[in-house]
């Protein structure tokens, strides 16, 4: 209990120690004993107000009455004397549930919670079986509350945990409690979507049904049916652990899967529902050729066994074959490409611009001084310096654990008190309005910006040039002074650099979301600047894609040098890795280019613009349909694991390469039977992965001699589900790449955290089943949180400050506007954007004006105008962006991409040349 | 007729009637147990249920004639021939009438003993070859208790031997003219038919198959045919036990008014009810409780009542 | 011994007592009405689907051999979108009907389900779905729901108020009254 006091409580008279000053909740549940609870969250802390934790205090041995207390407001103290099971402490618990049932509706049979629902658990829990009160329930009207979550107000037993987590923990506006007494009401002020990118916990924190998963209830499953495996977020590059549950062949929720390094209890909307890409009747289930004949275009398939030896052939023939990699394939499957086609013709498949960026992030975080936080630690930050980097749409659990940063300082005031911060009433009471020190510096203005201490407003490269101005004032051997930075930005510059000097535990975060190398040079030297000052600085980087990270480390040169390649006649062929290259990597004449190569092959999950270019396309395996490796902005290298087996020819990439090396006779894929073999190949060829070896046990891990198995105990329908194509049932999949199994039969016990496939416990069916899995609860999962580092900062490092580059000031142009990209949580992302529930709430293409140049030229909010490359925009105003620049969405589906940011002409000249 | 012809034609009625009646008893065991059990038994079958025997039968051979592969199968496929072939040869010197009978050997009654002790190998063989745990135990307990229950069995026969002074068994029926053999004999007879159904080890002295401990004993492993030879022979076995009563101690074929193989057919048919009704009233005794009953009882018994027989026989003379 | 020649006489004399076995198929025998036999899925009194399709029989059942998918109308109400027993490997226990919290599910005093292609046992809805509501009339669980469904609006159900008017802070104010 790192150097805190620890004291003797006793629980039914045994002696435990515990952390001095915990409440006593989070104590015995940490202990092992049971106390229902509503209102406690271990997140959100305790505010009393549901009364369901009582138990008894007794002030000594001696006395025998004791007194009914909160456990979750009293603190735990020398000598402190509880009874859970007192009789009286019993009943009281029980009848406190009796009346918070009175108006709980006969609904359990179709309410989506039921079977994971907390208040089933607690009324168990009590013992209240029977139903005495027999007046009439009072009922609520529903709201629309969007595509996420679905609202059935009667259900509820108001606890307030929603609002404590929509409002206080997430930031929302557009929610609250409404009425009074018996007639609260938990919803926005009318129907409406729910703006907050964080609105889905809101079905894991919601302890009984009001708020439930929408995108489940299409094609609803219990929790005892779904089948489960520890799974890993693929939608940005945090890494956010996730549960998905499968059910008679197709994906059917997100769940969160804790992580107390990552993501904790709670995970974004685009993680939680952008799931249903996967189920998407386009997929590729089978081998297909694509041939063209003149203008036609013919599309043919391959005979069992067929595709392989034509691939070899078409290999065997080749003038040379390159290789293009992907930033959202697992480290196996780029690296199983990259023994194909050699390390020479292995290209990144990311445009020359990020990948550059990425090699610096790279190369900074893993030799330089500063250490990159998990997502904890970065809670725990009480300073925060972001550098272009709109948080909330690229990297969006980065922006909630912010928001709790910023309460770190103000925390030392509720200190000072004496409040503790588990009272989270008294606390927010003491902390007022009073906020950390968060900058934000952006072109244009982010949801974020609410939380923060200032903001500043500017093109990348001004963002750039103050963020080198910070460093320089921080240490005078920073390359600098910046000049000619205008008043405000200086002083803004010194109330940075003060806040970071004063701040225990400083933290600096970019990203490759503007692809501006300034950027990620200015934060490494602000973070190396704050180390050289002795300050503990941590610097984080946002990463684009899930293996962004992992890609970079495996290295590769950018897909402009492949196109080289190809154009000088070196090379071919082109296998393409789970990579859609037409969709904004690289410049689209530029990709078209290089897909004219003689032959393309891709191996890919969906269609998109490349697959119709591509002459055979190999069906490959989403991250619920196999097991690989991702490595998340941390630099943490995580396992994800196969939630089910897919139909058709579908598998992983590296086993498709694999089977074309082995057909080939290949040497270097020869021993390649599992992932196990691929993975320590991979570690042993590549020093900067070494570790990716111990990201989870083997194949051959075994718990009490058995499996994991990845369906419940309780799984239903075995014998039956596949009984209308056959009676006769078939064999269950085998895995041989994990120690998990696709069964229900296996080891019943808690296997370890890097292979937990769900969280439940005996009598804890919901999502709150995550306690009996730390040793303390809100701490590390048993065993350790889930991952391996590869990034630590070195002792003594020195790296050298970035600076030959101190960029120009921008300056605006009359003609032309410099368009940056503008990220949106929902459609940035193109395989979410697939998913019918982020899909719906997917902006249109638009492109954002200064008001002073909308009027210029007069073109008022929602007008559509053409703009070549991109297509038809409607105007947005934005207010918030700085002169001469102007935003346009990023990756939206539809919206014909060039790379961004760059000058484009001036809308209302390309308005009289579209027309 | 010549003589050969008419022993080929007696050798072919023999077998094919003994074979006839041992099939005809898997349904006429079933009704018999379902009458004293109050049910029916099988009726569905042709009328009263005869045809079940037909359908048994197509069922036996058709099914799949399975040798495990750990079994020793040469000997695995001898055995079940040996038991059927043992106890049809038996039939060579049981004389159904004074001149319906196959062979009239002097010795017909060592015949018969030195057959039973052949059959013997059938059921030990068939529990070794089948190299499974319950077929060897039922092999190992089927040699201990035929060769014990063989040694009363051709003690309690001497009795009959020495009244009619001859092993040849158309002399002791011509011997029993006056007085059946079942009454000077009485401790014989009795001996005789509870060794003989230890030797066809029929319940209550199916310990050798034992269903509730042993699967089904030495012939767990069998299927198909070979079970069904194992099954007939079985069967051949009761009707030889009940032919020799009727021969040993009942007078054979005779029998006023009605013609002698008649008389023949209805004393043995009586026993071969009497196996039956032992099968449906009685439970299967412990192995130590069975071989205790043969050495400890019916041996003293035996060897008792040769002696008493011989000294009324030496006192009458 | 002499137990033994008593037992013998006693089954002897089992002879000439009646015989027990009924002649099924010719004589039909007696089937209690609580007999476990062929499963169906009933109706509520209104003529729709009882079945909710909450899952908790196939979850009762030790066999597995329940398997259904829910959906809903456009109105909320919840119905299996397939609902599928395979009766090749039911074993009639029951525990499905106990499950069942809308009467939806139950078992009858049909017994007669022999087939020749094991296929044939798997019932699908269908197969399933009866037109009545079964041993348990009257019952209709959207009744008793809070669950607002076609033709019943939030606080219709049996011992509901009406919905809470949310702009009113007198105490107890409902919609009905404004």
């Amino acid at each position: 209990m790192d150097g805190k006091k620890t004291v003797t409580i006793y629980v039914e008279g045994k002696p435990h120690q515990v952390e001095e000053g915990k409440n006593l909740l989070d104590a015995c549940l940490s202990l092992g004993y049971d106390i229902p609870y509503f209102c406690w969250h271990p997140a959100m802390h305790s505010v009393g107000a549901c009364r369901q934790c009582a138990v008894k205090q007794f002030r000594d041995e001696k006395d025998t009455r004791g007194r009914i207390v909160m456990s979750c407001m009293t603190p735990a103290a020398d000598g402190t004397r509880i009874s859970i099971n007192d009789p009286e402490a019993v009943k009281f618990r029980a009848s406190v549930i009796e009346w918070l049932m009175t108006n709980h509706p006969h609904d359990c049979p179709v309410c989506d919670e039921g079977g994971e629902c907390h208040l089933q658990d607690m009324t168990v829990m009590t013992g209240h079986s029977y139903r005495r009160f027999r007046s009439r329930k009072r009922t609520h009207r529903n709201q629309y509350l969007g595509p996420f979550v679905n609202h059935e107000m009667n259900r509820c037993i108001a606890c307030y945990r929603c609002v404590r987590f929509y409002n206080d923990y997430a930031g929302g506006r557009d929610f609250g409690v409404f009425g009074a007494h018996n007639y609260v009401y938990f919803g926005r002020y009318k129907d409406g979507v729910l703006e907050n990118e964080f609105s889905g916990n809101l079905v894991e924190v919601c302890p009984t049904g009001v708020f439930t998963d929408k995108t489940l209830k299409r094609h609803y499953t219990r929790k005892w049916d779904l089948q489960t495996a520890p799974s890993i977020c693929v939608h940005c590059g945090l890494g956010c652990n996730t549960i998905p549950g499968e059910r008679y062949g197709t994906l059917r929720r997100i769940r969160n899967r804790y992580n107390g390094e990552i993501n904790g209890y709670f995970i974004c909307d685009r993680g939680r529902y952008g799931y249903e890409f996967i189920n998407n009747e386009n997929r590729f289930r089978f081998p297909v050729r694509l041939e063209r004949h003149g203008d036609g275009e013919k599309t043919g398939t391959f005979g069992s066994g067929e595709v392989i030896p034509h691939i070899k052939s078409i290999l065997q023939r080749a003038r040379g074959v390159i290789g293009i990699g992907s930033p959202r394939a697992s480290l196996e499957a780029n690296f199983a490409l990259r023994r194909l086609v050699g390390k020479e013709r292995f290209y990144q498949g990311t445009s020359a611009g990020e990948a550059r960026i990425m090699a610096d992030i790279v190369n900074i975080l893993g030799n330089g001084p500063a250490r990159t936080p998990s997502l904890r630690e970065t809670e725990s930050c009480d300073a925060v310096f972001v550098l272009g980097e709109d948080l909330t749409n690229t990297a969006p659990r980065m922006a909630l654990a912010l928001r709790q940063s910023v309460m770190q300082q103000p925390a030392r005031l509720a200190a000072g008190m004496k409040i503790p911060r588990w009272d989270d009433k008294g606390f927010r009471e003491a902390v007022q309005n009073n906020k950390g020190p968060l900058y934000i510096a952006h072109p244009h203005g982010t949801k974020l910006d609410d939380a923060a201490a200032a903001v500043f407003r500017g093109a990348p490269e001004d963002i750039a040039r103050l963020g080198f101005a910070v460093a320089n004032l921080l240490d005078d051997n920073a390359p600098g002074p910046v000049k000619d930075l205008p008043g405000e930005a200086s002083s803004l510059a010194e109330e940075i650099a003060r806040a970071l000097e004063n701040a225990e535990k400083p933290l600096v975060i970019s990203g490759a979301s503007l692809k501006t190398p300034a950027l990620i040079h200015a934060a490494a030297n602000i973070a190396f600047a704050l180390v050289k000052k002795g300050k503990p600085a941590c610097l984080s980087y946002a990463a684009p894609e899930c293996n962004s990270m992992g890609l970079s480390l495996m290295g590769g040169a950018p897909m402009e040098d492949a196109l080289k390649t190809v154009q000088a006649g070196e090379a071919d062929t082109v296998i393409i890795l789970e990579n859609d290259i037409l969709a904004g990597q690289m410049a689209p004449d530029q990709a078209e280019a290089l897909l004219s190569a003689r032959n393309v092959i891709l191996i890919d999950h969906l269609p998109g613009r490349t697959s119709s270019m591509a002459g055979i396309i190999l069906p490959a395996s989403t991250f619920a349909e196999g097991s690989g490796t991702f490595i998340n902005s941390e630099g943490r290298a995580q396992r994800f694991y196969k939630v089910f087996d897919p139909s058709g020819d579908i598998q992983e990439s590296w086993r498709w390469l694999r089977d074309i090396m082995v057909d080939m006779a290949y040497p270097g894929a020869s021993g390649w039977l599992t992932l196990d073999d691929i993975v320590s190949s991979l570690s042993a060829e590549i020093p900067g992965l070494r570790a990716v070896a111990n990201a989870a046990p083997p194949e051959g891990f075994r718990m009490a001699g058995m499996k994991i198995p990845r369906q419940p105990h309780r799984y239903s329908g075995r014998t039956s589900m596949n009984a209308a194509l056959n009676v006769h049932e078939p064999k269950p999949a085998e895995d041989h790449d994990s120690p998990l199994t696709f069964s229900m039969e296996g080891y019943a016990g808690q296997p370890p955290s890097p292979l937990i496939p769900r969280f439940w416990a005996p009598a804890w069916n919901s999502a709150q089943a995550v306690n009996k899995f730390q040793p303390e609860v809100n701490g590390p999962l048993r065993g350790g949180d889930p991952g391996v580092r590869l990034f630590e900062p070195k002792e003594n490092a020195l790296m050298d400050y970035f600076g030959k580059e101190i960029p120009q000031a921008f300056t605006p142009e009359k003609e032309r506007l410099f368009a940056v990209p503008v990220y949106h949580i929902f459609g940035s992302e193109p395989l979410s954007s697939l998913s019918p529930a982020i899909a719906g709430r997917i902006p249109a293409p638009y492109i954002a004006l200064r008001p002073e140049d909308a009027e210029k030229m007069r073109v008022p909010e929602g007008h559509v105008i053409e703009l070549p490359p991109f297509g038809s925009l409607s105007v947005r105003i934005d207010g918030s962006l700085p002169e001469g620049l102007a935003g346009i969405p990023y990756g939206l589906p539809g919206l014909k991409d060039m790379e961004l940011p760059a000058w484009i002409n001036s809308p209302a000249a390309a308005k009289k040349g579209g027309q | 007729m010549s003589e050969a012809l008419r022993s080929i034609i007696i050798i072919l009625s023999v077998i094919g009637g003994v074979m006839t009646i041992a099939a005809g008893l898997i349904w006429v065991e079933r009704r018999l147990l379902a009458l004293w059990q109050d049910r029916y038994g099988p009726n569905r079958v042709g009328a009263f249920g005869l045809l079940q025997v037909l359908a048994d039968m197509i069922k036996v051979l058709t099914k799949e004639d399975w040798i495990p592969p750990f079994a020793d199968k040469s000997v695995f496929f001898l055995t079940p021939a040996i038991i059927a072939i043992t106890t049809l040869l038996t039939f060579a010197v049981i004389p159904f009438t004074s001149t319906i009978l196959v062979a009239d050997l002097n010795i017909g009654v060592l015949f018969f003993l030195a057959m039973s002790s052949l059959g013997v190998y059938s059921v030990t063989l068939a529990g070794w070859a089948s190299a499974s745990k319950y077929s060897l135990l039922g092999g190992l307990r089927a040699a201990a208790q035929m060769i014990s229950y063989e040694v009363f069995m051709g003690l309690s026969l001497m009795g009959a031997v020495m009244l009619a002074g001859s092993f040849d068994l158309r002399v002791i029926v011509e011997a029993q003219r006056g007085l059946w053999y079942v009454v000077p004999q009485f401790a014989g007879f009795v001996i005789f038919f509870i060794a003989g159904v230890a030797e066809t080890h029929r319940l209550p002295f199916d310990l050798p198959e034992a269903e509730s401990e042993l699967v089904a004993g030495y012939h767990s492993e069998y299927s198909g045919m070979k079970f069904g030879m194992f099954f007939v022979g079985e069967y051949i076995g009761i009707t030889l036990i009940s032919a020799l009563i009727t021969v040993l101690f009942f007078g054979g074929w005779l029998g006023p008014v009605l013609p002698p193989v008649v008389w023949f057919l209805i004393k043995t048919f009586f026993f071969i009810g009497f196996f039956i009704l032992l099968r449906a009233a009685l439970p299967r005794p412990r192995y130590d409780q069975l071989m205790a009953l043969g050495w400890k009882v019916l041996l003293p018994v035996s060897l008792l009542n040769l002696a008493v027989t011989g000294g009324i026989m030496l006192a009458g003379r | 011994m002499l137990s033994v020649l008593k037992a013998i006489w006693a089954v002897l004399l089992h002879m000439f007592r009646p015989r027990v076995t009924v002649q099924y198929p010719e004589e039909r025998p007696h089937i209690p009405p609580r007999w476990r036999g062929r499963i169906i899925l009933s109706r509520d009194p209104d003529g729709e689907e009882r079945c909710v399709a909450c899952y908790l029989c196939a979850v009762a059942c030790p066999v597995d051999c329940i398997a259904l998918q829910a959906t809903e109308d456009g109105h909320g109400r919840r119905y299996p979108e397939f609902f599928r027993i395979n009766f090749s490997r039911c074993i009639f226990c029951g525990f499905c009907e106990e499950a069942c919290p809308t009467y939806a599910i139950q078992l009858t005093t049909d017994f007669e389900m022999g087939e020749y292609v094991r296929q044939n046992l798997v019932y699908e809805k269908e197969h399933l779905l009866i037109s009545g509501t079964g041993k348990y009339p009257g019952y209709n669980f959207y009744r008793v729901a809070g669950l607002s469904v076609k033709g019943k609006d939030k606080g219709q159900a049996e011992n509901e108020e009406p919905p809470v008017d949310l702009k009113s802070l007198l105490p107890g104010r409902m919609e009905s009254e404004q």
